[in-house]
């Protein structure tokens, strides 16, 4: 029988003929990212020995630079344990610092049908590059880099076909957010993405779609390979790869469409980004304190350039704080070479160094108890970014935009002609 | 592995952050176990019993990868019980040895205070109190192994691959 992408690769990379939904499977890891919190005190125990150092890629991401001494303590376990198998892919504070789901797209770090793995929940991120990445725990990291092998289960298949193009000021957010508010979670089963409209989309744009999968608790989402991507991940990795299609006869739970042109700008509420989307113009005149434009769904030079146009030549509204934080520092010196950035901070916003930060409640715009927030980041739970009584509606980077110049939610289509 | 005791239920999509928020970070271990449930349920924590069993919802677990199946193992729960449970949570659920089991209908099956009997080999609940029987999805063979060594870093230092838990104060924070 056909497989899918998810079931082809693990097929290929645990040397089966074939792998179906229930399956559980050991895995040949192609790469393993460590990130600073896997260094916390709480989290760390000191390995002895790795697989190979070149399959290993330490980044510090969700605390940099250092808001406290326990981070500061974690990024020097980090640093002695780079430093003591010689680990070569490390992105420490400084020139290719970033959030890691980010470097792996500006480094090429996931190969198309290869498996990558990082013990942070958006890691299916990666799944843009026709790779299955996945987030793993905190002790799967440690067994990962021991022994280069893992397991997984293998689910079902929702397959989405995208079909023309985005309209003016509607971005891929705004496509997630539709399939999220509409089909909820996908617990246990992968998401693939495939269709005419994908050729139309960015690898940014698509990225944001496969980083947001983890918001629909997908175990993997991945995208079909096309020339946009084998350039993309051709211009930034000199090694080999096997680009992954399904199989014509593939076995889907179900095949959904997603006409592109007819999606109108959405945010979610609150709480959940599941089955909580309205339309933008629902929320209009809800009043903000903050707007965040940042994280590894939504922090790259796309990102950037979409919220300057937004905001060029206007002000952002009194007594709200506009926190634009840059998801590398290579979409940091492109959003500046561009004039992204000036134009950012001429309309007021404050730019924060490549980090996590408050997407993760972590520092760099943490929300007080009553505040509301609309951030274009990953994930809106109660308390994620800062006080239980804080409240964080999520959207799109022109959203976002938009509402930082209103002071309230405001719809980017009437900032985008 | 069986567990019989009192139940506590809780609702569909729990999530990691509901479990260990992010200003229980930096606490110790110790410290953490009383932030379980803060947001939605104050006060909580304190009423678990050693061995008490927890029926979740749907998704149970969803969000990010932070040690969650910890805290509810270091609080003093025997398992978890959920019609479905998010992948990562499993994986950390298994990573620490606590038990998690898939139980379809289990959700509508209990009533909080009731008494549940959970076999994890034999994959079977059963509702003491009202004398109902579920079936749940057996644990896998290969997962049932890292829970019964006790968890993955049991497993890899008994190999020597990890080196052994540091338990000053200091350490633990
Ligand atoms: S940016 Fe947010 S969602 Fe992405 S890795 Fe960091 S904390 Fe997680």
């Amino acid at each position: 029988m056909g497989m899918t992408i998810a079931e082809k690769i693990l097929a290929a990379k645990s040397g089966r003929k074939a792998v179906a939904p229930g399956d559980v499977v050991t895995v040949q890891l192609d790469t393993i990212i460590l990130f600073d919190n896997n260094f916390m005190p709480n989290n760390w125990r000191e390995i002895q020995r790795v697989c190979d150092p070149e399959r290993i890629v330490v980044v510090f991401d969700h605390r940099v630079p250092a808001p406290n001494q326990i981070a500061a303590g974690a990024h020097r376990t980090g640093r002695e344990f780079v430093r003591r198998f010689g680990i070569k892919r490390f992105h420490d504070v400084g020139r290719e610092q970033g959030i890691s789901h980010q470097l792996v797209a500006d480094y090429g770090y996931a190969l198309p049908g290869s498996v990558l793995v990082c013990s942070d929940s958006h890691t299916c991120s990666g799944g843009v590059f026709n790779c299955l990445a996945r987030g793993v725990g905190g002790p799967d990291i440690i067994y990962s880099a021991v022994k280069g092998e893992t397991w997984f289960r293998c689910g079902e298949t929702i397959r989405y076909e995208l079909e023309g193009a985005l309209p003016k000021a509607v971005t891929a957010k705004d496509a997630f957010l539709q399939i999220a508010g509409v089909h909820g979670d996908h617990a246990t089963q992968n998401v693939e993405y495939g269709g005419s409209g994908v050729a139309g989309l960015s690898i940014n744009a698509r990225k944001t779609m496969t980083t947001m999968s983890a918001e629909l608790s997908a175990e993997f989402a991945t995208f079909e390979c096309d020339d946009t991507l084998v350039q993309w991940v051709r211009s930034r990795n000199p090694r080999a790869f096997n680009p992954v299609k399904p199989d014509a006869d593939a076995k889907y739970k179900a095949v959904r469409k997603v006409n592109l042109v007819a999606l109108e700008p959405l945010v979610a509420l609150p709480d959940s980004v599941v089955n909580n989307s309205q339309p933008v113009g629902a929320l209009k005149g809800t009043r903000i304190d903050q707007a965040y434009i940042g994280s590894c769904a939504n922090g790259t030079q796309d990102d950037l350039e979409l919220a300057a146009a937004v905001v060029r030549g206007k002000r952002v509204a009194s007594g709200v704080r506009l926190i634009v934080v840059p998801a590398s520092q290579t979409v940091y010196r492109d959003a500046m070479k561009s004039g992204a950035i000036a134009t950012l901070m001429e309309a007021g916003a404050t730019i924060a160094p490549p980090t996590c930060g408050a997407c993760g409640g972590g520092h760099m715009g943490v929300l007080a108890a009553e505040e509301t927030c609309i951030t274009s980041s990953t994930r809106n739970f109660k308390g994620r970014m800062g006080e239980p009584s804080s409240r964080v509606f999520m959207a799109s980077p022109a959203t976002v935009a938009a509402s930082a110049i209103m002071g309230t939610i405001a719809d980017p289509r009437e900032f985008l002609q | 592995m069986k567990f019989k005791a009192r139940v506590w239920k809780v609702g569909d999509n729990i999530n990691t952050d509901l479990i260990l928020p992010i200003t229980a970070f930096y606490l110790t271990l110790e410290e953490q176990i009383s932030y379980v449930f803060k947001a939605n349920r104050p006060g909580w924590a304190e009423q678990v019993q050693k061995g008490d069993i927890l029926i979740g919802g749907k998704n149970f677990g969803m969000g990010s990868s932070r040690p969650a199946a910890r805290s509810l193992k270091n609080l003093g729960l025997a398992c978890v019980v959920a019609p479905y449970i998010n992948g990562l949570f499993f994986r950390n659920a298994v990573n620490f040895a606590f038990p998690a089991l898939e139980c379809p209908g289990v959700d509508e099956a209990f009533d909080e205070g009731d008494i549940a009997e959970v076999d994890v080999i034999a994959a079977r609940v059963r509702n003491v109190t009202k004398g109902t029987e579920l079936a749940a999805k057996p644990l896998p063979a290969p997962l049932l192994a890292i829970v019964n060594a006790g968890g993955i870093y049991p497993l890899l230092e008994k190999e020597g691959s990890i080196a052994p838990k540091v338990t000053t104060a200091a350490a633990s924070r």
